[in-house]
Parts: structure tokens; C-alpha cells; sequence
């Protein structure tokens, strides 16, 4: 049966993992007073796995990494952000960081297969044959993934900052990570998304420049942008101008722009659109 | 009769005073000789000291009552201890309630402080020490396994062990919260106290590696500093030199604050990636109270620090009667086990009595 269902329906139950991560985190919280590590970690994993099947099968059918509409744009970057946790969530043991993601992961794929008009046209072959140019978008959207997860650990942040200050620190603020160990993974993440969108603008910049007309100036000058008031904030945490509570609402501006420049950055694109149709899984031969 | 020996003897908190405990406490060396003359009784056939400041307790497999009399008999005339005093702090079980007992201290149920996990390492202690004396056999194999299956799954289960009690450790915790690992933490004791040594303690205890001390009597301070391994600091120079520490713990008798808000607003422009985190443990105050208003700046107060560690007790207290719900289920299904046809008989208490009579 599960071979039968288009990219669509492979997403669904992605995103049904993923809130069910987030239901059972919740549950967990109420009910025992921490989230369910273990747990929500398999099934954020489970709801990747059937993410890359969904995305899979919608890059078949478009002939590239699938990025040709917003739909698609937010699946990407919550795939580049569970993407990340898997490795990172290993390493920083933070049972809350898993409920916040299978949250954020929840949000933004069921959003995303909520609303059809994001996923009613789709550009066939938008990046033209071009493997640059894929790499391009593909690094810009994962740069935007490490910028989801750098607004969660920022929360986290804001979170244990507040507990400290109120010296309210039973419940789930007894479950966050140390201030100084969310600074470091904080620092650590920006670092990376300003590091990616650096190497993806590189490479966009290198083919703009041989064809100015394949990307409109609302969309470089956004793109660029984004990437400035990332590596600005970069700069002024390394020099201490930004600290605790301010780096923590950098990281969440930031991911809110990043998410906001997504619809100047996909209505700029001049690709032939067609309208979109579920990708079903190819035929057998 | 047709049920295993296991049995506890000896004696707690619950039941002696400390001026008692201290009587019948036993070092290491008087538990070796101990257990080599209790090995000498007939009908003894394993045995466990399980020996803290808080309890002397006897597990083990007899035969008879009579042996426990004389188990009894042994321990109170090395101590020096008269028998019929001891039979009115004496706590003596048999058979699943001895299990539950045992189940019950390795969670810490029935420690002073409800939850501490110290227990927890000293029943193993225990049972190590008698595996090496050669002491144990199947009965208590089983037993102390399953004792640590269930304290741990208790621990795990409820939240007995959650948070702090004690305002030394709560400060700890707190630390923790904001640097994480306490191993390359600075940490600044004002004042040479017993408070500033039960916080360096536990500090020290939970990794802090860099610790100094400052006082207003030099002499306290560099006393202190070398019990800890530690520097000393002159007191005067505490504000110049706050930026070199993370966490600063106040407990001078001065009569003025000792820290001003300026003082800490300079250290935290010197340093401004870490945060600072001030512990006042002093009565008149150590640390101006304005430096909680100060970004990147955390302040706790005896207070603060004393309501967090009573939330916390009030926590564990409330589920004590879950955990020992837990615990009586495992307990009746190991007591089942152990009671199985073919195991030795239980030493019968007489109706009434306690379990045990004094030899």
C-alpha cells in the first residue's frame, strides 16, 4: 500500500510523526514532568525518513532538489532543520531540544500541506539544467534550517534566562540545558548558516553574474540581506557586543526573516510554472 | 516453615539517637573482624554489614532465630553495648519485609534526607565488600541484584530523587544551570566559614576544580584554601579581581555588603561572554542587592535558595507513597522467587516480640 502513495501523501505521515512527536512531548510534560526523549527522538527520525521519501519522489518528478514553490521551500527547510538534530540532538542530549523540534517540524510541514495554494504550480526544470545553481538554492535552504534550529536553542535560551531570573526552575525549565552550553551550540550554529548561505551566495553570485537576468534584484538583494544580518550578528557576538538575552532574540529575528524572505525569493524566480499534481511513485517497468 | 532466612538486624536514625549510632558505629577494620567472628556462627549462611553513619544492618540467611540471637549477642559484645538496650533501638525483619526494607534504603526512602542517592553507592559498597569477604551466596545474590534493578527503576520512575535538599547542593544545581560542566568553572568563596566550606564542598564534589578563597582574616582563608587544594586571595582585592570567577559565594559575618553593584557591572564589561553568578549565604548580606538587576548577572539570596530546596522536599514527599507502592510489587515478586520450595527456613520472630531476642 505505502508503495502506492504520492509525494503528498508520503509527507502527510511525515508530518503526522512529527506532531506525534510533538502530542507525546506534550503528554510527557503534563502527565510526568519531562519531555519523552527516547521517544520523540524515533519519531522525528521516522518522520524523516518518510520526509526524504516524499521529497524523493517530488524530485523525481521535477528533475532536481524539490524547491520549485513555497510548499516545497518549507518541507526543504524543515527537513535541513530535522536534519541537524538528528546529529545534533545525539551529541547535546536535550530531551526539550527534540520536543521543540518535532514542534517546529510539526508547524512548518503541516502549514506548508495545509494551505494548496502553495503547492498549486510548480516550476518544471526551474534551474535549468544547471547543477550550480541547484547547489545554490539547495545550501541557501539548509543555511535556513540551521537558522530554524538556531531559533530554538535561542528559545531555549530565552527560556533558562528567564527561569534563573524569576528563580522559577521546576517543570520544563528544569529539563533545558545550561546558559553557557546554549550560548556555545548557539554561536556554533550561526557560525554555520552564515558559513552555508556564504558558499551558497558564492555560487549563485558566480552564475548571476554570467546571466544578470536570471535572478531579480528583489531576490539578491534579500538573499543578501539575510546573509548580512547573520554574519553582523556574528560579528558583534565574537566582539561580546551580543550576549545572553539579545543573542537570543538575534536568533529568533533571524529565522523569522529568513522564513520571510522565502516569498520575495520564490516570487522573484522567472521559471515556466505548471500546476502542481501529486508526484506518484514511478511505474515499474 | 517453608521460606528462605533472608533477614535484617540492626539498627537506624529512625530508631537511636545519634549519641546511640555513634556507639555502635563500626570503620572498616572492625567490620572485617566482625564479619570474621560472625562467619564462626552455625546457621549463618550469608551475610552483608551494610554500615553508614545513619544505620548498622545485618542482611543475611540464617537458620533459626537462635542464630540471629547470637548474631545480636556477637556485635553487642564488641561494641561494648549492653543487649537489652539494644533491643529497644533493635529493628528486625524477616522475609519480604526485610526485602522491602532493603528496597526501601537503596532508593533512599528511608534516609535522613528523603531521595539522597549517597545510599545508593553505600549498598553496593556493601554488597561488593561481601562479595570479596566470600560472604554471599544465592539468597543475597538475588537480593542485592534486584535491590538495585528496583531502586534504580523507582528512581527513574518517580521523582524521589528530583532536585536538591540541601541549600549547598541547591546552589550547585543552580551553577550547573548556568555553566553547565563545573570543571573549568572559577569559583570565589567569600568568607571561611563552615557555610563557605559546606558550599566548597559541594562544589568540589561536583567537579569544580578551581577554587578560591577569600577572607577578611587571611590566615582562615589560606586554612581553608589548603583543605581544599585552593588559593587564598587577599580579601581586599575581591572587586578588582571579580572577573576572574563564575560564580561568587558570599558567607562573611561583615556587617556591610561586601560586593557592590559597580563591582560586578565592571567584571561583567571585563568579561562579557559569561555570565555571573552570585550566591549570598550571608546574614546581614554579602552582595548588593542590585546586582540582580544587572543583564548576564544572576543573584541568590539564603532565601531563594532555602525555598528552592523546601519546593524540592515537598516534591519528594509527595511521592513517597508511590515509590513504595513500586517497591512493594517488586519486593512480593522477589519474595516469591526466593521463597520457593527447597530454600533454607526463615528465623521466625515470637508473636508480640521483637523479631530477635537479645542473647
Amino acid at each position: 500500500m505505502l508503495a502506492a502513495f504520492n509525494d503528498r501523501q508520503w509527507l502527510w505521515l511525515s508530518a503526522g510523526f512529527y506532531f506525534a512527536g510533538f502530542l507525546l512531548g506534550t503528554w510527557s510534560l503534563l502527565r510526568r514532568g519531562r519531555p519523552s526523549g527516547v521517544w520523540v527522538y524515533a519519531l522525528i527520525a521516522a518522520g524523516y525518513g518518510l520526509q526524504l521519501a516524499g521529497l524523493g519522489l517530488r524530485g523525481r518528478a521535477v528533475g532536481g532538489c524539490p524547491l520549485g514553490n513555497t510548499f516545497e521551500l518549507f518541507q526543504f527547510t524543515a527537513w535541513s532543520a530535522i536534519s541537524l538534530y538528528l546529529v545534533i540532538g545525539v551529541a547535546f542530549r536535550s530531551s526539550v531540544l527534540g520536543y521543540f523540534t518535532a514542534s517546529l517540524a510539526a508547524s512548518l510541514t503541516l502549514l506548508s500541506l495545509a494551505i494548496p495554494a502553495w503547492d498549486s504550480g510548480r516550476r518544471l526544470r526551474f534551474f535549468g539544467h544547471n547543477p550550480w545553481i541547484e547547489l545554490h538554492a539547495a545550501l541557501a535552504l539548509f543555511s535556513y534550517g540551521v537558522f530554524a534550529l538556531l531559533a530554538l536553542t535561542s528559545l531555549m535560551l530565552l527560556l533558562r534566562h528567564f527561569s534563573l531570573k524569576s528563580k522559577n526552575l521546576g517543570g520544563l525549565f528544569s529539563f533545558l540545558p545550561s546558559m553557557v552550553d546554549l550560548d556555545q551550540i548557539g554561536l556554533r550554529l550561526l557560525s554555520t548558516g552564515v558559513v552555508l548561505l556564504a558558499a551558497s551566495l558564492i555560487v549563485g553570485a558566480n552564475y548571476w553574474l554570467r546571466d544578470p537576468a536570471s535572478a531579480s534584484i528583489g531576490k539578491l538583494l534579500v538573499t543578501v540581506a539575510v546573509w548580512l544580518a547573520a554574519s553582523i550578528a556574528l560579528i558583534l557576538r565574537l566582539r561580546g557586543r551580543l550576549l545572553a538575552k539579545r543573542f537570543a532574540w538575534t536568533g529568533l529575528f533571524l529565522f523569522a526573516a529568513a522564513l520571510l524572505s522565502l516569498w520575495p525569493i520564490d516570487s522573484s524566480r522567472h521559471a515556466v510554472t505548471v500546476p502542481a499534481a501529486p508526484s506518484n511513485p514511478p511505474a515499474r517497468p | 516453615m517453608n521460606s528462605p532466612g533472608f533477614f535484617l538486624l540492626g539498627t537506624t536514625h529512625q530508631r537511636a539517637p545519634l549519641a546511640v549510632r555513634e556507639k555502635l558505629a563500626l570503620d572498616a577494620e572492625a567490620s572485617a573482624a566482625l564479619q570474621t567472628e560472625l562467619a564462626t556462627i552455625a546457621g549463618l549462611r550469608e551475610l552483608t554489614i551494610l554500615n553508614t553513619c545513619n544505620r548498622i544492618e545485618f542482611y543475611g540467611v540464617a537458620e533459626s532465630p537462635e542464630t540471629l540471637a547470637r548474631i545480636e549477642a556477637v556485635f553487642c559484645a564488641r561494641q561494648c553495648f549492653p543487649p537489652e538496650e539494644f533491643a529497644t533501638f533493635r529493628l528486625s525483619l524477616v522475609g519480604r519485609e526485610a526485602i522491602q526494607h532493603l528496597f526501601e534504603v537503596a532508593t533512599g526512602l528511608d534516609s535522613q534526607m528523603l531521595g539522597e542517592t549517597e545510599i545508593f553507592g553505600q549498598v553496593k559498597a556493601a554488597y561488593a565488600t561481601a562479595q570479596t569477604r566470600q560472604s554471599t551466596g544465592p539468597v543475597l545474590n538475588r537480593v542485592f541484584q534486584k535491590t538495585f534493578q528496583a531502586a534504580k527503576y523507582v528512581r527513574t520512575q518517580t521523582a524521589i530523587t528530583v532536585g536538591q535538599v540541601s541549600i549547598a547542593n541547591v546552589a550547585v544545581d543552580l551553577a550547573q544551570n548556568i555553566f553547565g560542566d563545573l570543571k573549568a568553572t572559577r569559583i570565589l568563596l567569600l568568607g571561611a566559614g563552615d557555610i563557605g566550606e559546606k558550599t566548597a564542598k559541594a562544589f568540589q564534589s561536583r567537579g569544580a576544580a578551581s577554587l578560591t578563597v577569600a577572607s577578611r582574616n587571611l590566615e582562615r582563608a589560606m586554612g581553608l584554601a589548603t583543605t581544599f587544594g585552593a588559593s587564598a586571595l587577599p580579601f581586599e582585592q575581591r572587586e578588582a579581581r571579580l572577573a576572574e570567577f563564575d560564580v561568587v559565594v558570599g558567607s562573611t559575618a561583615a556587617p556591610e555588603t561586601v560586593v557592590s553593584v559597580a563591582a560586578a557591572a565592571a567584571a561583567l564589561r571585563k568579561r562579557p561572554a559569561r555570565p555571573l553568578f552570585f550566591i549570598d549565604l550571608a546574614l546581614p548580606r554579602d552582595i548588593e542587592a542590585g546586582v540582580a538587576d544587572l543583564e548576564n548577572a544572576f543573584l541568590y539570596n539564603l532565601d531563594d535558595l532555602a525555598k528552592i530546596a523546601e519546593s524540592h522536599r515537598i516534591a519528594r514527599l509527595a511521592e513517597v507513597e508511590r515509590a513504595r507502592a513500586m517497591l512493594k510489587e517488586k519486593s512480593a515478586a522477589l519474595w516469591q522467587q526466593v521463597s520457593a520450595p527447597g530454600a533454607p527456613p526463615a528465623p521466625t520472630p515470637a508473636a508480640g516480640k521483637p523479631a530477635v531476642s537479645p542473647a
